[in-house]
């Protein structure tokens, strides 16, 4: 188990070009500068797809984990790279929105030609493929501490995404954001030097097979835990989230509410379900599944109080966030119901990233267009912008779970979980948050479709509203996965009791 | 008492006068030394951390000071970052604070 877990299997050379490509497509934007940042990081990530794609080919065709020992060196001594059925579905997932808003960002961050490029853009281009670079690592990241050096730099090139326009305010966002993800990174520390303390490695699967129950394991998990919370915005460390996501420009609202806080979910999961598979955790996945439920009721109501369309997305983003949470007591064990409770998460999880980039692009292109985003505003806007906002009522319809789409599909197998499992209390928080989340959509659509006039003040861009399109197709889309997709993501994961 | 004991002890009450700077002083700056304040702390546990290479026979285990590095190199770029973001929201707006009310405009401001 342990050597088929720490030597280089066939196709592992990918995950090391999967981390490479991003971090030299920065190195190459510093230096050339000018109109090479956007043309680099245009033409890195349709390759990072077809990386992505090759990884999860990979992983499905052999059917285990791909693994790459660096410099040959097996753990505890090296450190290895591992890409199970999870990990290639979100490298695959994260290059999707990276290269979408790429495309998106090209109508604002474009630099002509013979024009010397502006610092947002040259910013947002590198730190666009800097967050694409630190997903990719901590996607297939399998040492803590490495882990560690990737959830820093995921938050290094979010916080300047936030801040881009130089606005105060979005200056105070970026900087209350900072301090969360400090917090919770020097938290984790804490926690990393603990497990090394007590076993000696930091090697996930090492890891899982060393730990015992002690105080200082419980400890460790508890700092971890604390710190990836603070980073996933879960409630009630939500505060930093809807300022820092509603005031970054639109393309970069997508990418830190689509997948920067799947990050830090991810390796939540990575702690859980595959470090700490021994621990009797039963109370603390009850914990996380109450302020999951707490999550979704608190961001529901708030979000159908905005009157800023960005705002109430960006709050949506905190109920959506405490769905993820119920996938705790769901999935934890190795029962016949935690498959179902895993899959609901993976689903709802992609089904949100998908469904909300596709949000944030339509919100922006819904701003350039009027002016605006007031939501009281919009009436009439429908007619005058009718691709954005059947993007919008596809991307609510996922939001909301109802079928057919990735939403639904997540809801449906969390509800079959909590059915078979006997926890059927979980079921309360899924169905109400359903219902509110029906609120929020339709308190943006019902303005949209009235018959009052209203004026644009530029003319929608048919590409970026085809991309917006595309992502909700995808949301869409998850709700006919066939059952193969399912058998993919159980590739790799631990299924192992107390 | 032996000197792995008051190191590990010192380094938990770094890390608790941290915490309460942390959450209780509303200005950035002392948030920010306070980050330092834990992270100082969480450096001092690696050191004894390393300790436990004695019991194999070597003097230390070299992985964990390895760790410190990284993480001290880390821990200086963010708190660089942060004196950039504070810096630079005093040349904005003149008014250093993270209260939410003084950034919230009657609309609920725009987007742009």
């Amino acid at each position: 188990m342990t050597a088929e877990l720490g030597t280089t299997t066939p196709g592992g050379y990918l995950l090391v070009l999967a981390i490479l490509l991003p971090v030299a497509g920065i190195i190459l934007s510093f230096t050339p500068g000018g109109r090479n940042a956007e043309r680099i990081a245009l033409g890195s990530t349709p390759c990072g797809l077809a990386l992505a794609c090759a990884i999860a080919f990979h992983v499905g065709w052999a059917g285990k984990p791909v693994v790459y020992a660096i410099g040959g060196l097996p753990p505890p001594l090296g450190i290895a790279l591992r890409a199970d059925g999870i990990s290639a579905v979100m490298l695959v997932a994260a290059a999707i929105i990276v290269t979408a808003a790429a495309c998106y960002a090209r109508a604002k961050f474009a630099t002509p030609g013979g024009v010397r490029e502006s610092r947002s853009s040259l910013t947002f281009w590198i730190m666009l493929q800097g967050i694409w670079a630190a997903l990719n690592i901590i996607f297939v990241g399998g040492d803590l501490f490495n882990l560690y050096v990737a959830l820093e730099l995921l938050t290094f090139a979010a916080v300047p995404l936030v801040c881009i326009d130089g606005r105060p305010e979005t200056i105070a966002a970026a900087l209350r954001y900072l301090l969360f993800a400090l917090f919770g990174s020097i938290s984790y520390l804490l926690g990393v030097a603990l497990f090394y303390g007590a076993h000696g490695t930091l090697d996930i699967s090492l890891l899982a097979q060393r730990v015992q129950p002690t105080p200082v394991v419980w400890t460790a998990a508890a700092l971890m835990t604390c710190g990836l919370l603070a980073k996933t915005a879960l409630f009630p460390l939500h505060l930093w989230l809807p300022p820092a996501h509603a005031n970054a420009p639109a393309a970069a609202s997508a990418v830190l509410s689509g997948l920067v806080v799947k990050g830090s979910f991810f390796l939540t999961l990575r702690l859980w379900f595959y470090v700490l598979p021994a621990l009797p955790a039963d109370k603390t996945v009850i914990v996380l599944g109450c302020l999951g439920s707490a999550a979704i009721i608190a961001g529901s109501i708030i979000a159908l109080r905005q009157a800023r369309l960005k705002l109430l997305i960006a709050y949506s983003t905190v109920a959506q966030i405490g769905y993820l949470f119920l996938v705790f007591p769901l999935a934890i064990g190795a029962q016949a119901w935690s498959a179902i409770g895993w899959s609901a998460g993976v689903m709802q999880v992609l089904a949100h990233a998908f469904a909300k980039a596709a949000m944030f692009f339509s919100a922006g292109l819904l701003a350039e267009a009027l002016g605006h985003d007031q939501i009281a505003k919009l009436g009439g806007a429908a007619r005058v912008l009718p691709l954005t906002f059947l993007t919008i009522a596809l991307g609510g319809l996922s939001l909301m779970g109802l079928p057919p789409s990735g939403g639904f599909g997540a809801k449906w197998l969390m509800l079959q979980a909590s059915i078979a499992s006997g926890q059927w209390l979980w079921t309360l928080p899924v169905l109400a948050g359903g219902l509110l989340a029906a609120g929020y959509v339709y308190r943006i659509l019902a303005p949209a479709f009235s018959d009052d006039q209203i004026s644009l003040v530029s003319p929608p861009k048919r590409s970026q509203e085809m991309i917006a399109l595309a992502l909700t197709m995808i949301a869409i889309a998850l709700g006919f996965a066939p059952q193969a997709f399912f058998d993919f993501l159980e590739i790799g994961r631990p299924v192992a009791g107390p | 008492m032996t000197p792995s004991v008051l190191a590990g002890l010192t380094g938990a009450a770094l890390v608790g006068f941290g915490l309460y700077g942390l959450i209780l002083h509303p200005h950035p700056l002392r948030k920010l030394l306070a980050f330092n304040l834990i992270g100082s702390g969480v450096f001092l546990v690696f050191g004894i951390v390393a300790r436990r290479g004695a019991a194999a026979g070597f003097r230390f285990d070299p992985v964990p000071q390895a760790m410190v590095i990284t993480g001290i190199v880390v821990a200086f770029a963010a708190s660089a970052i942060a004196v950039a973001l504070i810096l630079r929201l005093y040349v904005e707006s003149g008014n250093v604070t993270l209260n939410p009310e003084v950034w919230t405009k009657p609309n609920g401001g725009d987007a742009t």
